[in-house]
This record gives C-alpha cells, structure tokens and sequence, in this order.
C-alpha cells in the first residue's frame, strides 16, 4: 500500500517529535518544519497528502501559510491544530480552505480518526484500492487469488453475501480455501471491523468443545478456575466461524442449534441467559445432505447452517488458477523465506499445471514451499519439485503399449473436452472421422 | 527469542505483574521474564497534568537495565502516561528499541465508571503488551482486525482485537 504521508508544522519541537513519533508507529510518511517558510519548501520538494499546521507561530503565521499551500497545492488536506484560545482563527482558516481542525492537546481518538477521515477525504485509500485493482485484476479480497470463471463465481457470491448478515455454508474438499473465503466474507460485511472467531469443530473432544463455545463460570468444573468466555460471546457483534462443522458431535448439535434459534446461551455452571449477535458462517469437506440421509447430522441443523452455500472447486477443477497461485506463494514465501526467486522453469510450471492436487491449494502451497527449500534460486526446477513424475508419460501402470497410451490420451481428451468430439479431435490434431473411428475401436465413453 | 524485564513504574498492584507476566511468556515465547524493582517514575511526572511523560520514561527504562543483545524492557505503570501533545497515550514504545511502556489507568473499567473488572484488565494491559513490544520489533500498526497491531485509541477498540498477532506481523516478531 502506498504510503500516506504527512506533514507536520509546528514551532514547537516537542509537537514535532512526539507526533512524528506517534504517526509513524502507523506507518505514515512523515515529516516535520518548524515554520512556515520552511514547510512550504518541504511541501514544494515533493507534496504531502496532509498537513497538520499550527496557527501561531512566529515569523510567517499559519493563516499565511495556508494561503500559499492553497495556492500551489490546492489538493492538500490542511488540519489546523489550534489552542483554546485561538478557535476564532480556525473559523477564518476552515473558510480559507482549511479541511478541519484540532484543538491541542489531542485526544489521540480524536487524532487518529480525523487523520483517517482527512485520508479518505483525500481519496487515497480509494486510489490504492483502484492501484491493486489494475496491477492484479484478478487478485481480490487481498489474498484470494483465483481468475478462473469457478472462483470469479465465488468472489462475486462472496461480495453479495458479504454485504448481508446471511448465515453461509462453504462447501469444498480439504485445502481449497475454505477458511480464506470465511474470511473475506467477513472483511466484505458491516460486520469487518468486529473479530471473526473461528472454532474448529473436529479438533476437540465433547466436554472441551462445550466449553470452548460457551465459557465458563469460575467453578464450573475441576480446574475451571477462572471464569472464561467461550468463542460464542468472544463473536459477539463479528462473525463465527465453524470449521469442519460435519465433525461435530450428536450432542454438540443439539446444543449449537439451540443457540442458533435462540441467539442466546448460558455458560457452563452459570445460570443466566447471554443474548449473542454473531453471524454464522461454516465450512466443511463433508458432505452433509448425505450425513443427513444417513442420520449422522441433523436435519434442522443442516437447515439452518445451509442458507447460503457456497462450493468451492477443487483445484483441478481450475487449472488456470495453479499457475497464478503458484507464482503469489513464490513471491509471499520468498519474502518471508527471504530466499530470492524470480520464478519457475517452464517444465516445472507445467508439472504443476497438469498435477491433480489432491489436496489442493494447500498441497500446492507446500509443493511450493518444499521446492524453495531443496532448490536454488532464482529458479524452480522440475527436478525441485516433490511431486513424482509418475503416471503421466505412462498412464496405465505396467501397461507401456502404444496403443494403451493412446487409449487413455484419447478420453482424457475428451474428458477435458466435454465429449465435444469436434473440439478434442482439433486439440488431438486429428480429424473427427479418426476420432470417432478411435473412440469405437478403443470402447470409450463419450456420453 | 531472548528475554524480556518487567518493570514496574512506581506502585503496580502485587501479582498482577507476576500475572500478565504469565501470559506474555505463554504468548510471546520470551525464553525468560524477569521483574525488576519499581522504577521510581517522579522525574518523569509533569506538575501541571499530573501525568507521566512516557517519552522520558521510555528513555530512564533503557537506560537504568542495558538489554543486552536482543533484550526487551516494559516498564508497567499504575499511572497516566501522555506525550506533550496528546491527552494521554496507552503506552509508548522504542521503534525498534529495546524498551516499551504501558499504563492500566485506562485500561481499567473503573475509569470509564464500571464496575471493578480484573480480567478484563488483566486481559487489555495482555495486549498493550504485545502492541508495544510488537513496536521494539519494529512493527508498525496493522490493519487487520485480526491483529494485536492495528492501532487502538480507546479501550473498546482494545478490546475488539486479539491477544494476537495476525500472520504477517508474527512472521516480523520472530525474525
Ligand atoms: N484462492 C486462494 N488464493 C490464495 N491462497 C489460497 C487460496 N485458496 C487457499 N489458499 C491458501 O491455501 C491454504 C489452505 O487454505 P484454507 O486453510 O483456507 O483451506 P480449507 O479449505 O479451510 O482447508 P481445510 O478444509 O483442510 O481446513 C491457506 O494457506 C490459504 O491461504
Ligand atoms: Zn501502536
Ligand atoms: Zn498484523
């Protein structure tokens, strides 16, 4: 993210330091004068997107000074900081074109969100949304890479449910980034700037998961010796995240669907009711229409956890994402890693591209983490990579034939295809009479 | 990682340092906590605000216990901190410096007129901690909600966010 950058003017060098001190503890650019004359000539060497400018000063006065930056900076934000006495001053400097202004000393709540007001104001935060926008059109939400049709599908969904309170179901096999779109749905909703709590279902024992919800009274229990909120009240005013929510138990069932009619609960060993405003959202790798069938999971739950599913693809389902994906683990683990690659060898994305990731982006992400260990920058090589070669050059184990390999050529092909025979037979370079002469020869399905 | 000195300023209420002392080790895997005898803060003490000045404290803590390499010194305070233009801070931090502080004044919802609540300061001073020593790590504020660095103004947005740092910011603290 581009940088905001202030400027600060003060004569005062304890005002300059301790709130360039402050400022920069959030990361802003800053800089300091201490008057007029020489904030000007700070302000022409290179703008700033604010100026915090102090009314009175010696030599030339603030007054002054805001004409001048509205002369040849008009796009500057100028907060006047003003003591009591001078508020009749700042009235002139807001008509002169001041943004707004502050009353010294600051209190830093009133500080920090005029800063970020005047920075919105200054439409800077829109222009580094815009700038990431452009740079990566197909990256969204940050961290969810994906351009594939199958996941532009799930980030629209996700940005029309994000803006609702709607309970979610996120539905996708292990590693496909279920956890990563809770999480974006969350920061898409009213409900972002609230923690987003997330329980993992299937990591705990009954006993251990009811308290995990729904805290404790001090003494609910042997060893409860404090009194401890349970992730329920913890997602109070956020969201709530179940993960792996088809591995809980017939008797957690019970219990969650209570809450979730009644949006309210009772901690272990307590008595009274704690009313809970959360929104849902669950993920799981199972699929629970069929638990339901088979009367593992039940059904009102199921119900009340299914408003909006949402299906997450499995990888292979959007190969074209795999090379995106491996390129953004690349760059965000060699920085971390601090180990300098630049990229893949051609043969090695390829390998990725036709790999059937079993375990999905996550097993990407560590093909991609193991082949920076083993390998040397500044590129990844085939050889790096863990995945074995196996089964691609001869698709039927022990069966090395010409015609066996053409066999399975052929319907992957046109599984690849849709059965569309006109358009696997001009991908297999052959014309569609051959194809169809093939397909009959060799049996395959063709639906 | 290498230890961290726990100071506190002036009268801090017994056990609550040997308390929040407990959960930075189990948060912040420091090999060591040590405390240390009060640091007398009256120098630092403005006679007109009545506040201490965390900037000269920051100052007093690091040098009154030269951290050695990669040592960490939070001085904990019972008492109003401000810098000269602000009304108050929660605490101050050396950016990339060894010494942090923090005080509970605050942090305590008797401040804001509730009732009496130790958890619930024990629980916000757990924070102030890491958000402090997250700066000696050189970390800046985060944006993420989900991160013990986003910056925190007033006590409920202290208490909107994690004893925790998000994983970019926890990557920072350990290398
Ligand atoms: N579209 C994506 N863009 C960037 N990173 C992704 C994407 N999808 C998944 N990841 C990354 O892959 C890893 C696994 O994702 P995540 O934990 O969200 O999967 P999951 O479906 O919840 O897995 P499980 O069911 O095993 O818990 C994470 O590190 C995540 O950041
Ligand atoms: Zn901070
Ligand atoms: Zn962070």
């Amino acid at each position: 993210m581009a940088t905001a950058s202030i400027l600060i003017i003060d004569d005062e060098r304890v005002v300059q330091e301790s709130l360039s001190r402050w400022f920069t503890e959030y990361g802003y650019d800053v800089r300091t004068a201490g008057d007029g004359r020489s904030g000007l000539s700070a302000l022409a060497e290179r703008p700033s997107d604010i100026v915090l400018l102090d009314i009175k000063m010696p030599g030339m006065d603030g007054i002054t000074v805001l004409e001048r930056i509205k002369e040849v900076a008009p796009e500057v934000v100028v907060i006047i900081m003003t003591a009591f006495a001078t508020v009749d001053y700042a009235v002139s400097a807001l008509k002169m074109g001041a943004w707004d202004f502050i009353r010294k000393p600051f209190d830093p709540d009133d500080l920090s969100r005029l800063v970020e007001k005047a920075l919105e104001h200054r439409g800077l935060m829109a222009e580094n949304v815009q700038l990431k926008r452009s740079i990566e059109e197909i990256a969204r939400f940050d961290d969810v890479i994906g351009k594939s049709a199958a996941m532009q599908a799930v980030l629209n969904l996700v940005r029309t449910v994000g803006s609702t309170d709607s309970t979610v179901l996120i539905l996708g096999e292990s590693g496909t980034g279920k956890e990563l779109i809770a999480r974006a749905i969350h920061a898409a909703s009213p409900r972002r700037y609230m923690p987003i709590v997330p329980v993992s279902c299937g990591a705990l024992p009954d006993t251990l998961m009811e308290s995990e919800l729904f805290g404790h009274e001090k003494g609910a229990f042997t060893g409860a010796q404090y009194r401890r909120k349970g992730k329920l009240e913890l997602a109070d005013g956020g969201t709530l995240f179940l993960d792996e929510v088809g591995e809980i138990s017939p008797k957690t069932q019970v219990d969650l669907l209570r809450v979730l009619e009644d949006r309210a609960f009772v901690r272990l060993g307590g008595q009274k009711l704690t009313e809970v405003d959360f929104r849902l959202v669950s993920a799981t790798h199972r699929d629970l229409e069929a638990m339901v069938r088979e009367g593992t999971f039940r059904q009102d739950l199921f119900y009340r956890l299914n408003v909006v599913p949402v299906r997450i693809p499995p990888l292979r389902e959007r190969r074209e994402d795999i090379p995106l994906l491996a390129e953004h683990f690349l760059s965000k683990l060699s920085r971390q890693m601090n180990r300098r690659f630049a990229g893949f060898e051609p043969a090695a994305m390829d390998r990725l591209a036709r790999h059937d990731w079993p375990g999905n982006v996550r097993e990407l992400e560590n093909a991609v983490e193991r082949a920076m260990v083993v390998g040397t920058p500044p590129v990844i090589r085939e050889a790096d990579l863990p995945m074995k070669a196996a089964g691609e050059p001869f698709p039927v184990e022990g069966e090395t034939s010409l015609a066996a390999m053409e066999r399975v050529h052929i319907q992957r092909i046109l599984d690849k295809n849709e059965s569309n025979v006109s358009r696997a037979a001009r991908e297999l370079g052959i014309d569609r009479v051959t194809l169809y002469n093939k397909i009959r020869k060799y049996g395959l399905r063709k639906e | 990682m290498p230890g961290l000195t726990l100071v506190p300023v002036g009268a801090v209420p017994a056990g609550f340092l040997s308390a929040l002392s407990a959960r930075i080790v189990s948060l912040f895997a420091f090999e060591t906590v040590r405390a240390r005898d009060p640091l007398d803060p009256s120098f630092s003490r403005d006679p007109e605000r009545g506040q201490l000045h965390s900037t000269r404290l920051l100052e007093a803590l690091a040098a009154a216990c030269p951290p050695g390499d990669g040592e960490r010194i939070l001085g904990v305070a019972d008492a109003d901190l401000f810098i000269p233009i602000l009304t108050f801070v929660f605490g101050e931090a050396q950016l990339s410096g060894p010494a942090a502080v923090l005080s509970l004044t605050r942090l305590r919802p008797e401040f804001y007129g509730l009732p009496r609540d130790d958890s619930v300061l024990l629980a916000r001073t757990v924070k102030e901690a890491l958000h402090e020593l997250g700066h000696t790590y050189g970390l800046l504020h985060c944006r993420r909600p989900d991160c013990v660095m986003r910056a925190s103004t007033n006590a409920g947005e202290v208490d909107l966010k994690p004893a925790l740092f998000c994983r970019s910011c926890a990557a920072a603290t350990r290398s």
